[in-house]
């Protein structure tokens, strides 16, 4: 899959390795800005409240 | 023979290596799902770990940040609004019953009205404290009050919650604190000391602690109780631990801070002004 999406970027070589580079940095950010905060929210582990969690 | 040998030799391995990578560029649909499979777990697992240092780690410096914020606005706040006048003691010296302290009104859900300073967690540890409990409270603003319960200076249990590990850390330190230790408190109408006197480990489930008279719901309070609750243990969250404290004293904002924190709330007054 990953080999894959490195043979269909465009370029010479060293593009195609900058663009990886930015892809994979874009799904870092993606995932710390978005989907951790929203995954967060269902982790028992840092309740810190008692009784019923909102 | 030995040159014969050496001769066939170059072309039966270019031979080979042509038929290897004319395999690999035609793969059954078997080999070419259970590679995407495979390659979808690893990413999978990489996704977990960066899970994992987003929490523990990403959410401190996030937290850090906008607790800063907080803290200087409200320091701003406390700048521009004069404190409400004192109520006064008959001042003969030493009158037996010192005045009650001043009470606020309970904050709305998301409200920084205070902060929390325990130098046992160190000596710079400021943290505001915003009124609600809800993750959206307890992940960016600090130490959240539980609502309903009583506020700083009010006879009864003002009660707030605060991550441990994460989003912050704001009571990671929770189960150093030592019987005697101080706990100051501040909003714009002055300071309140708070003396620790113990923990406790409960289940989560275990609500009276919250209680006017923690964890005795049906007794009038008398004292003025400040309880604190977080995870337990570190890294998990199957109990919960509390930390008891009771008030001491309190001056009005106008008397300036106890000599303890002195240096670090003239730091914050720098700073908003």
């Amino acid at each position: 899959m990953y080999a894959w999406i490195f043979r269909h970027l465009p370029g010479p070589l060293w593009v195609r390795i900058i663009l990886s580079v930015l892809l994979v940095a874009a799904a870092v950010v993606l995932l710390m800005e978005y989907a951790f905060p929203w995954l967060s929210q269902f982790n028992p582990l840092t309740d810190s409240t008692i009784g019923v969690t909102e | 023979m030995t040159d014969v040998k050496d001769a066939a030799a170059p072309t039966r391995r270019a031979a080979h290596g042509k038929a290897k990578a004319s395999e690999r560029r035609r793969r059954s649909p078997f080999q070419v799902i259970v590679q995407v499979f495979g390659e979808l777990l690893i990413t999978a697992g990489i996704v977990l770990l960066l899970f994992v240092a987003w929490e523990l780690w990403w959410t401190n410096i996030e937290s850090n940040q906008k607790q800063d914020e907080a803290l200087s606005s409200l320091f701003e706040e406390f700048e521009q609004a004069p404190a409400v006048p004192v109520p006064q003691n008959s001042d003969g010296g030493d009158s037996p019953e010192p005045a009650d302290p001043p009470v606020l009104d309970e904050p709305a859900e998301g409200e920084t009205f205070g902060v929390i300073y325990i130098p046992r967690f160190g000596e710079n540890h400021a943290r505001p404290l915003t009124g609600g409990v809800g993750l959206d409270v307890l992940d960016t603003l600090g130490l959240g009050h539980y609502p309903g319960t009583q506020m700083p200076g009010e006879v009864g249990n003002f009660a707030v919650a605060g991550h441990r590990q994460t989003h912050g850390q704001v009571l990671d330190l929770i189960h150093t604190l030592v019987p005697g230790d101080k706990i100051y408190i501040q909003t714009k109408d002055g300071f309140y000391t708070y003396v620790f006197r113990n923990n406790q480990i409960v289940m989560p489930d275990q609500v009276d602690v919250i209680a006017p008279v923690p964890t005795r719901p049906d007794a009038q309070p008398t004292e003025r109780f400040l309880t604190m609750t977080s995870c337990n243990p570190r890294f998990g969250a199957e109990e919960r631990i509390i930390a008891y404290a009771v008030m001491d004293s309190w001056q009005p904002a106008s008397e300036g801070p106890p000599k303890e924190i002195a240096e670090r709330v003239a730091e914050f007054y720098g700073k908003g002004g």
